[in-house]
């Protein structure tokens, strides 16, 4: 049985979440509740797709990850993508409020 | 430029604050998020892979500079510094939060923008020509028929749920910018025998997963039957249009199931009862409409300049931004200025907010306060002088948007793709970076001269890859990005669908695969041949050859 995690988007600003090992949502892959029966898996969707979660996150689903180290890591590229950010550096690399060299006098 | 009337204002403000309702219920439990989700959408909020991300209609992509300060200023106090200009001449901010988002709307309403009708299964944001009003190959402004296509289009009650969304683009010019034949309905405007001004109507072009070149359904069409005709299509396609299947929604397939010369007389018949009804524009009607597009007051002018060609001739890096960024305008002493929004190793069509400001600053000091966004992502300022171009490039320049390569190669289409987007496959963004990186050497890129690469992180083509010279498209193969690569495709006026060359390139070998058909393409091409008539001399053969015939 493939070790799973369930994530979400947070609904207030759309950023990754997942359901924490704690209880609640965190923005940490680490901090995970890993799901390793396909009972428990489908419990726990179950508890996210309910009127009084969908208070908090939007669109729950379980994705696979590799845990066979001890570190929780995504086995799918989007996963890895959704965990750490774009790829890129965005907004030709500047980021809010910085001037080009140029203009910084 | 169009200025809003008094329904429009009231139009876009009932709109706000009925979406912050909405959003409010929705915040407060009162709505699931399955009955959001389709209100949100029509606002142009989705959900992304990281964030939300609004989309802001550029109306056929004419901003003016006041607007281009508030997408500056969203920008900064709303998301995080920066905007992305889109291939349907619009801006996506990426990082909006939910409850801001109403903020944000009441925000650009204030300078007559918002965000109805660009997503959704409805007519979106018409399309146009980036140097409309100044190109000196157009019949007429085509602006002008875009807002009269978006004031119809807007909220048009039969129209709001159509089998799927639908894109509308017009030209004035011979030479196409706009893509009108991959569009569900592409208008050209022509001269009939009797000098008369109307459109070559093209219906059922597209991109997605079943590319299809747009078919002539009628060679001439008045303009005072526009929309009538407009309608008398959308009606049919309404009517007849799969609503079984996604896939097969667009009316590009029910255009090829039915055949042009049915699809034409299922067309006709509909228009016979409503050519003579109150969609029939008045001439009157039209006028007022120009009024908004007249040109600005030009001032009489040489066409050589001479301070321009001094500084051409001292100033090598100038020399080389007006010889690919400058275009002709149709008034002495004028030209069109394209600002590239693909530096080198950057992603294509991002801008920062203090490069936003920066180029409504110019705007309003050298080309009347008025900035198109192009489906290519860049902008244009469409009339500056040619004595002003030396002060306007100085001012690009120091915002580092003074790249010259419109039309090279590094000026890539690339959708946001596995970085940003929830349906895509692969990474887009990146791999056009490193293209733009393994090809940062401008002087070779000059010798390459034009080619289109576009790029598309999944099946939908939001990239346009199909339309490409050299198209790439991001599939997963067994979880890893994979891009099949497609060659010899063209958007203008001489559209074509690119062939696939063959088995698909990992990303790390993506790039070296482009550089073997450049080189390819160099080495196969006569004195002043484009990409296109290479290839269609010498066909798919040598470019496989040097592809795979190492593997």
């Amino acid at each position: 049985m493939t070790v799973q995690i369930l994530t979400a988007n947070r609904l207030g600003d759309g950023a990754v979440v997942y359901r924490a090992q704690a209880g609640g949502w965190t923005e940490r892959l680490s901090e995970s509740l890993v799901l390793v029966s396909t009972e428990d898996a489908a419990e726990t969707l179950a508890g996210a797709e309910t009127p009084e979660a969908s208070l908090e996150i939007v669109g729950p689903y379980l994705m696979p990850v590799d845990n066979s180290d001890g570190e929780i890591r995504p086995v799918e590229t989007r996963e890895f993508i959704r965990a750490k950010g774009p790829s890129v550096a965005f907004g030709n690399g500047h980021q809010a409020e910085n001037t080009p060299l140029s203009l910084a006098g | 430029m169009y200025r809003y009337d008094e329904f429009d204002h009231t139009l876009v403000n009932e709109r706000v604050h009925q979406f912050r309702d909405q959003v409010e219920r929705r915040l407060s439990g009162e709505l699931t998020e399955d009955q959001f989700k389709p209100l949100r959408l029509m606002n142009g909020l989705y959900l992304q892979l990281h964030a939300y991300m609004l989309r802001v209609a550029v109306p056929y992509g004419t901003l003016s500079s006041t607007q281009m300060r508030k997408l500056a200023y969203v920008a900064r106090r709303y998301d995080k510094g920066y905007g992305h200009f889109t291939t349907r001449q619009n801006i996506q901010f990426n990082w909006p939060k939910l409850e801001e988002t109403p903020d944000i709307l009441a925000d650009l309403a204030e300078v007559e923008m918002h965000a109805i009708q660009t997503s959704g299964n409805c007519i979106r944001n018409t399309t146009s020509d980036q140097f409309a009003g100044a190109a000196a190959d157009e019949i007429e402004d085509p602006r002008v028929y875009c807002e009269i296509i978006r004031q119809w289009s807007t909220l048009h009650p039969e129209f709001t749920f159509l089998p799927r969304k639908f894109k509308i683009a017009v030209t004035g010019a011979d030479h196409d910018r706009a893509a009108v034949r991959v569009h569900d309905i592409g208008l050209q405007m022509c001269r009939n025998e009797a000098g008369e001004v109307g459109f070559e109507v093209v219906v059922g072009g597209g991109l997605g997963r079943t590319p299809v070149i747009g078919q002539t359904i009628r060679e001439f069409l008045p303009k005072q039957h526009l929309l009538s005709y407009l309608e008398a299509i959308l009606r049919v396609y309404n009517q007849l249009g799969r609503r079984d299947n996604l896939y097969k929604a667009r009316i590009k397939i029910l255009v090829r199931s039915e055949g042009i010369e049915s699809f034409r007389n299922l067309v006709e018949e509909e228009w016979s009862h409503i050519k003579e009804s109150a969609l029939q524009l008045p001439l009157d009607e039209i006028a007022r409409i120009e009024n908004y597009f007249s040109p600005p007051r030009y001032e009489r002018l040489d066409d050589t300049v001479r301070e321009l060609e001094v500084k051409r001739f001292e100033d090598r890096d100038f020399a080389s931004w007006v010889r690919t960024n400058v275009s002709t305008h149709k008034q002495p002493g004028y030209a069109v200025a394209t600002i590239s929004l693909k530096p080198t190793g950057k992603p294509p069509g991002d801008a920062s907010a203090w490069q936003m400001d920066a180029v409504a600053d110019l705007a309003e000091s050298y080309s009347h306060s008025e900035i198109r966004v192009t489906h290519e992502q860049n902008l244009v300022l469409a009339h500056v002088k040619k004595a002003d171009l030396y002060a306007l490039w100085s001012g690009l320049r120091d915002v580092e948007l003074a790249t010259p390569n419109a039309g090279l190669l590094s000026d890539m289409i690339a959708c946001p793709g596995l970085d940003y987007c929830n349906l895509a496959n692969a990474r887009s963004i990146p791999v056009a970076q490193r293209i733009s990186e393994r090809f940062s050497d401008l002087e070779r890129q000059h010798d390459i001269g034009g080619l289109k690469i576009k790029i598309s992180g999944c099946i939908n083509a939001c990239g346009h890859h199909h339309v490409g010279h050299i198209g790439l498209l991001g599939v997963d193969k067994k979880g890893e990005e994979f891009y099949q690569i497609t060659l010899g495709g063209s958007a203008d006026e001489n559209t074509a669908i690119g062939k696939i060359v063959g088995p698909a390139f990992s990303y790390d070998d993506v790039v070296d695969a482009v550089e073997d058909i450049v080189d390819t393409y160099l080495e196969y091409r006569s004195d002043g041949e484009e990409f296109s008539d290479t290839f269609r001399r010498v066909g798919l053969a040598p470019f496989k050859e040097k592809l795979y015939a190492a593997h």
